[in-house]
C-alpha cells in the first residue's frame, strides 16, 4: 500500500522505455529447457493415462528404471565413453582438417581452384553412398568410424568457416595494409578472429553432424558404444533399453550444442548482438 | 594561441617529406588526377579541400599505397612511416583499445601504447571494447594508433566527417596539440574550408584533377587580425570551391 501512495503523490517520473520492441528479451537461465521440459511433461501425461501404448513408446520412468538398471550394470557409461570418445576424435579430426583447408581456399588462389571446387563436387555424394567404399578402403575398425563422423563434419565447418573468410571487411584489409602488418600478424589478428563466427557456427553445425554419423556407424558395425547397445537392445525387443538410447542421444545432442553456445558467447564476447 | 606563421614553411629548403609530381589515375576512361604535383615540408599541416568527386580520396589513397593503379611519369617520395586514418575509425572490433593502437607493433610498445592513449584522453579506457566508446571515442583511439607509429607522414581522409559539431571542434584542438607535438607533416583531406583554416598551415584545392589553389594560411597571432584573415581566406577558397559547396 505504502508503494501505491508513493505512487500517486509523487511527481510523474520520466521512465525509459521497458524495452526494445526489437531486441529480443533477456535470457532466462534455463529459458531453453522449457521446450524439452513440455515435451517431457506431454509424453508423461499420455503414459500415465494410459492413452500411450507401453509397446509403442514406453512411459518415461519405464525408460529412468532402465537407465539406472543400464548404470548399475556399467554398460550405459562403458557404452557412453565410447560413443563419446568416437564422436570427439571424429569432431576434432573433422574440423581442424574443414579449418585448414578452408583457410588454404580462402586465402590463396591455388588452393582456392584445387580445394574449393573438389568440396563442392564432394558435397553432392551422401555419406551413404560412400561407406562402402570406406569399408574397402579403411576396414571396418574404428578408423572407419571416425572417418565416417568426420567427413560428416567437415562439409558445415568448411562451408561455415569459408563463408566467414570471404566476409571479412575489405576495410580491414585495407588497414593491415597502412598498418604494414606481417603476413602472420594479418592471419592471426585479422583472418582468424574474423573468421571466429563461422569456426563457431560451423562447430555447433557439426556437432550435430558428429551425433548423427556416429548413430549410423554404431548401428552398422560395433561391439562396443550406444548405437551397438540399441542394436543389441532391438534384437531382444528390449523396447525400454532401446528408448534410454534415444534419450542419451537426444541429452548428448542438447549438452554438445548448449556448451558450444556458451563458448560461443565467451569467445565472441566482443560482439553486440541481436540475440544473446 | 599557437601561432601557424611561416615556421613550417622555413622547412621547404631542406628534404620534404613528401614529394610528388605527375601524378596521375584514370577510373574508366576518365581522368580523375591529370598530374599531381606536390611537396610537404616535414612537419607541414596541409589540408586538401576539392568538391566531391574531385579526387580527394584518391590522392590521399595514392600517396597511402592503397591504389595500385595510380601511375605517373614523375616523382613519387612517400615517407616509409606514413600513418593513415580513415573517415571511420577502423578499429577492429575483437580487439580491445590498447590493442587496436599497438596493433601490429609487438609486446615492447605496450607502454607507448598507453601513453598515446592518455594523450588522447582514454587514459583508463585500454581494457575497453571498441563498440563500448563513442564515435569520437573511436576516432581519438584511431588517432592514437596512428600516433604511436611515429609518422613522418599522417594522411587523414575527413577523419571528422562522421562527428557532432562539438565532437568535431574538440577533435580539431586535440589534432592541433598532437600535430605539434608528434610533428609529423600531415595531409588532411577535407571538404570543410572551416576545419582546412584551423587546422592547416597550407591549404590546397584538387580542380579537374589538379592542384589549383595553394594558399599559405599564416593566421597572424593577433586576435583581430586573425579572424580577419580567417573570414578573407574563407571567401576566397568559397569563391575557387564555387556555390555548390556553400553549404
Amino acid at each position: 500500500m505504502a508503494t501505491l501512495s508513493a505512487l500517486a503523490t509523487a511527481p510523474p517520473a520520466i521512465r525509459p522505455a521497458a524495452r526494445n520492441r526489437f531486441l529480443a528479451h533477456r535470457a532466462a537461465r534455463f529459458g531453453i529447457l522449457l521446450g524439452p521440459g513440455l515435451l517431457l511433461l506431454y509424453w508423461s501425461v499420455l503414459s500415465f493415462n494410459g492413452w500411450l501404448d507401453p509397446r509403442v513408446l514406453p512411459a518415461p520412468w519405464t525408460a529412468v528404471e532402465a537407465a539406472i538398471e543400464l548404470i548399475r550394470d556399467g554398460r550405459l557409461q562403458s557404452n557412453l565413453a565410447v560413443s563419446a570418445g568416437r564422436a570427439l576424435a571424429g569432431l576434432a579430426l573433422g574440423s581442424s582438417v574443414a579449418l585448414a583447408l578452408a583457410l588454404l581456399s580462402g586465402l590463396t588462389v591455388l588452393g582456392g581452384y584445387v580445394i574449393d571446387g573438389l568440396v563442392q563436387m564432394k558435397r553432392g555424394i551422401p555419406i551413404l553412398a560412400l561407406i562402402p567404399f570406406m569399408v574397402l578402403w579403411l576396414g571396418i575398425g574404428e578408423g572407419l568410424k571416425i572417418s565416417v563422423i568426420a567427413i560428416a563434419v567437415f562439409f558445415p565447418m568448411y562451408i561455415q568457416v569459408h563463408t566467414a573468410l570471404r566476409a571479412i571487411d575489405l576495410r580491414f584489409v585495407e588497414l593491415a595494409e597502412t598498418l604494414r602488418l606481417s603476413r602472420w600478424k594479418f592471419l592471426v589478428r585479422i583472418v582468424l578472429p574474423g573468421t571466429l563466427p563461422g569456426v563457431l557456427t560451423g562447430l555447433r553445425f557439426g556437432t550435430t553432424a558428429a551425433w548423427l554419423a556416429l548413430v549410423v556407424v554404431e548401428q552398422l558395425n560395433a561391439t562396443s558404444g550406444i548405437g551397438y547397445m540399441v542394436t543389441l537392445a532391438r534384437d531382444y525387443a528390449q523396447t525400454d533399453v532401446m528408448l534410454v538410447g534415444l534419450v542419451v542421444y537426444a541429452i548428448l545432442g542438447f549438452g554438445s550444442d548448449l556448451i558450444v553456445r556458451a563458448l560461443e558467447r565467451h569467445v565472441l564476447r566482443w560482439r553486440r548482438s541481436f540475440g544473446r | 594561441m599557437t601561432a601557424y606563421d611561416g615556421q613550417a614553411f622555413a622547412a621547404a629548403t631542406i628534404e620534404p617529406a613528401v614529394r610528388i609530381r605527375d601524378l596521375r589515375r584514370t577510373f574508366t576512361l576518365k581522368g580523375v588526377l591529370n598530374g599531381i604535383d606536390l611537396d610537404i615540408a616535414p612537419g607541414e599541416f596541409v589540408a586538401l579541400l576539392g568538391p566531391s568527386g574531385s579526387g580527394k580520396s584518391t590522392l590521399l589513397r595514392a600517396l597511402a599505397g592503397l591504389d595500385y593503379e595510380a601511375f605517373g611519369s614523375g616523382e613519387y617520395q612517400v615517407p616509409d612511416r606514413t600513418s593513415v586514418i580513415f573517415q571511420d575509425a577502423r578499429l577492429l572490433p575483437w580487439l580491445n583499445i590498447l590493442d587496436n593502437v599497438t596493433l601490429g607493433l609487438g609486446r615492447q610498445v605496450r607502454e607507448q601504447g598507453r601513453e598515446t592513449l592518455a594523450e588522447v584522453g582514454l587514459a583508463g579506457r585500454e581494457g575497453a571494447w571498441p563498440h563500448e566508446l563513442s564515435g569520437g571515442e573511436q576516432q581519438r583511439v584511431a588517432l592514437a594508433r596512428a600516433l604511436v607509429r611515429q609518422p613522418e607522414l599522417l594522411l587523414a581522409d575527413e577523419p571528422f566527417g562522421a562527428l557532432d559539431a562539438l565532437t568535431r571542434t574538440r577533435m580539431h584542438d586535440l589534432l592541433r596539440r598532437l600535430s605539434e607535438v608528434h610533428d609529423p607533416a600531415v595531409l588532411l583531406v577535407t571538404h570543410d574550408i572551416d576545419e582546412a583554416i584551423v587546422l592547416a598551415d597550407r591549404i590546397v584545392m584538387l580542380e579537374g584533377g589538379k592542384l589549383a589553389v595553394d594558399i599559405q594560411v599564416d593566421l597572424p597571432p593577433d586576435p583581430d587580425a586573425r579572424a580577419h584573415r580567417s573570414i578573407d581566406l574563407r571567401a576566397e577558397l568559397l569563391a575557387r570551391l564555387g556555390p555548390s559547396q556553400a553549404a
